[in-house]
């Protein structure tokens, strides 16, 4: 592994938009952390973060990834909130063709990469392959960063998903020193080698991998939030009626921000958008959620009328359906949906009181 | 090109009105399709109006037409409603689960069918009278809501007369010149006779009626997991991909629409699952 400046980091960064890279980042956006287009990395923005709460601060420092985590989640790039699928033209189907050229991501953590990993067992390795997806993902350079810091509301030690990245990066960088920030790179791809070498840098010494390591456990001892796995999937099942879904309905307003913000929530719907002067008609495929009524529509009415069975559908297919799903937990201890709900649930509570005996 | 997201626009044969609101619209199957089996279904498209998840009613030999029994309800099912010879309609297929005829071989069938449910269980009849010496005694107790509801009604008689199904057809209402049977078709599983020991089952209809049919069948001794039961839940992309119809740990466009009821019975216990 070698080290660099942050002087050097921001030198990869450009390199990366001269080998005609797409980059897509953290960008200072609405008061937040947002992942866009960016030039140039942020420097010395931070987050605090709590239930249903979330500001952006001035940490005084020279921090590139000195923020956790914003509202944006990797996921609109794979697998846009908006797309045509097909139009309909002369009485034709057009299947809209999709050609992505490269991208690259910039501070990816390891509860985003997990997650990506999560979407690809969704969208790619099912009965049948989401092509869409496959093409996007196929063209993605992952610059992934391990945590140094930890929000309140994070949760990634209680799955091992981080803070330090396990998945399949193409290059991992972990930030020390946020008054001076120097980075520990590891290129892993041979595209990453390739690019890191246009960069230099001088090799890491062992001092400077133990500074690292110690940053990133850090970031584990910050974590407060637990969220057992063990027998987590059949003691949701078990406690299908439990009252405290009717306690958590008296709270949640179903608005969705939670699956909006979270980076695993697939769910999408589809609508038809008709040109009223050529005629075409498009048919798109768009976020959803399983907080809508209409999720569950059925001639019969809706199954999951009341937001006490919304919520129990999203907690319980993400907590325990997922494995049988997917052979993997559909969290990821991002702790989105605890910030971004407007009334501060967090799931983390209202597991723990649903795994008691009411 | 292999996705699966993508309708194939194919030509009507033509339309038929089954009862006041269903219709049968018989279309030409898409070049490549590769065939059905009893109990999958097609999602048909309307440009415009968009995709619904319908069960296939038809001949699972007949290669020359693909052929669906719909209730107009909703904004796609209504549009499919005025398709005619001169129209298109978009077609991806088939999906799901289907019905285990295979194993019902070498002994009895009992169908319960409850209104639109008929529509997924006349495949299963058209292939088990293509094969009818692999069976014993073919029952169907079907129930409509009122005498002209009734689906497929000459077809089933003739069926009924030549000897090839013992049919029992009821309403949950009538007129007195209906001299059939009246009231709910769970109620009628009593009047056949019962081999438990080599019985299949199959049950399509609304949920509670399902259930009350399983619960009787389950009474007369046949095992959960030789009961068989069609499931609806929202299947709008029908690859596992959309997320509307879970059923616990269930794609219900992929693990079913037909499931044992062994694997699902508790769950259809608990309200707004």
């Amino acid at each position: 592994m070698i080290q660099w400046t942050a002087e050097q980091l921001d030198a990869f960064v450009q390199l990366l938009h001269d080998e005609a890279y797409e980059v897509l980042g953290p960008v200072i956006r609405d008061g937040a952390v947002t992942y866009g287009a960016m030039q140039a990395l942020p420097v010395g923005y931070g987050d605090e973060q709590a239930a249903g709460h979330y500001r952006l601060t001035q940490r005084g420092d020279q921090t590139r990834f000195g923020y956790n985590l914003g509202p944006s989640t990797w996921k609109q790039f794979l697998f846009p909130p908006s797309e045509t699928l097909f139009s309909v033209r002369d009485d034709l189907i057009h299947p809209v063709e999709n050609q992505p050229g490269k991208r690259a991501f910039i501070g990816v953590r390891a509860c985003e990469m997990a997650a990506i990993e999560v979407q690809d067992r969704v969208f790619l390795q099912g009965e049948y392959t989401e092509r869409r997806y496959e093409q996007r993902r196929q063209q993605v350079f992952i610059v992934a960063v391990n945590c140094s810091q930890a929000a309140a509301t994070c949760f990634c030690t209680a799955n091992d998903d981080g803070p330090a990245v396990r998945g399949s990066a193409d290059m991992v960088l972990t930030e020390v020193n946020p008054q001076q920030p120097w980075y520990l790179v590891e290129a892993i791809s041979e595209t990453a080698k390739k690019l890191v070498a246009k960069i230099g840098g001088a090799p890491a010494n062992d001092e400077q991998h133990h500074q690292a390591q110690a940053a990133v456990n850090e970031a584990a001892e910050q974590i407060s939030r637990q969220l057992p796995r063990k027998g987590l999937r059949d003691a949701l099942f078990d406690a299908l009626e439990h009252p405290q879904w009717d306690d958590v309905a008296s709270r949640c307003l179903s608005c969705g921000n939670c699956t909006q913000v979270c980076p695993t929530c697939f769910c999408s719907t589809t609508q038809e958008q008709t040109d009223l002067v050529s005629m075409e008609v498009r048919h798109q495929r768009l976020w959803d959620s399983c907080f809508t009524e209409m999720h569950s529509y059925t001639t019969g009415g809706a199954i999951h009328h009341k937001t006490r069975s919304r919520y129990r559908q999203w907690l319980t297919h993400k907590l325990a359906a997922w494995e049988d799903q997917f052979d993997v937990s559909g969290c990821t201890g991002c702790g989105r949906c605890i910030s971004w709900c407007p009334v501060g649930i967090d799931l983390t509570e209202e597991v723990e009181i649903l795994r008691k005996s009411p | 090109m292999n996705d699966a997201l993508i309708p194939e626009l194919c030509n009507v044969n033509g339309r038929l009105e089954d009862t006041p609101d269903v219709f049968t619209l018989d279309l030409v199957p898409p070049p490549g399709y590769r065939g059905f089996a009893p109990g999958q279904f097609n999602m048909l498209y309307v440009p415009g109006a968009g995709e619904a998840a319908i069960s296939i009613s038809g001949d699972p030999e007949d290669s020359y037409r693909l052929v669906h029994t719909i209730r107009a309800v909703g904004d796609v099912t209504s549009q499919l409603r005025t398709r005619d010879g001169h129209s298109q309609v978009g077609v991806r297929g088939p999906f799901g689960k289907p019905w285990p005829i295979d194993a019902a071989r070498g002994g009895d069938l009992i169908i319960v069918a409850g209104g639109i449910g008929m529509a997924p269980m006349r495949p299963v009849l058209y292939a088990a009278l293509a094969d009818r010496a692999s069976y014993d005694n073919i029952y169907l107790l079907y129930g409509a809501r009122t005498p002209r509801d009734i689906l497929f009604q000459e077809q089933l008689m003739e069926w009924h007369r030549q000897g090839a199904i013992t049919a029992i057809i009821t309403v949950d209402a009538a007129r007195p010149s209906w001299k059939g049977d009246v009231g709910a078709v769970t109620g009628f599983i009593g009047r056949i006779p019962v081999n438990p020991r080599n019985t299949v089952a199959m049950i399509c209809g609304p949920e509670i009626m399902m259930r009350y049919a399983a619960s009787e069948l389950l009474v007369k001794g046949i095992p959960m997991d030789r009961i068989h039961v069609s499931m609806e839940r929202n299947m709008k992309c029908a690859t596992a991909f959309c997320g509307h119809c879970q059923l616990g740990p269930y794609f219900v466009c992929r693990d079913g629409p037909v499931f044992r009821y062994s694997d699902v019975a508790a769950m259809m216990e608990v309200k707004q699952f």
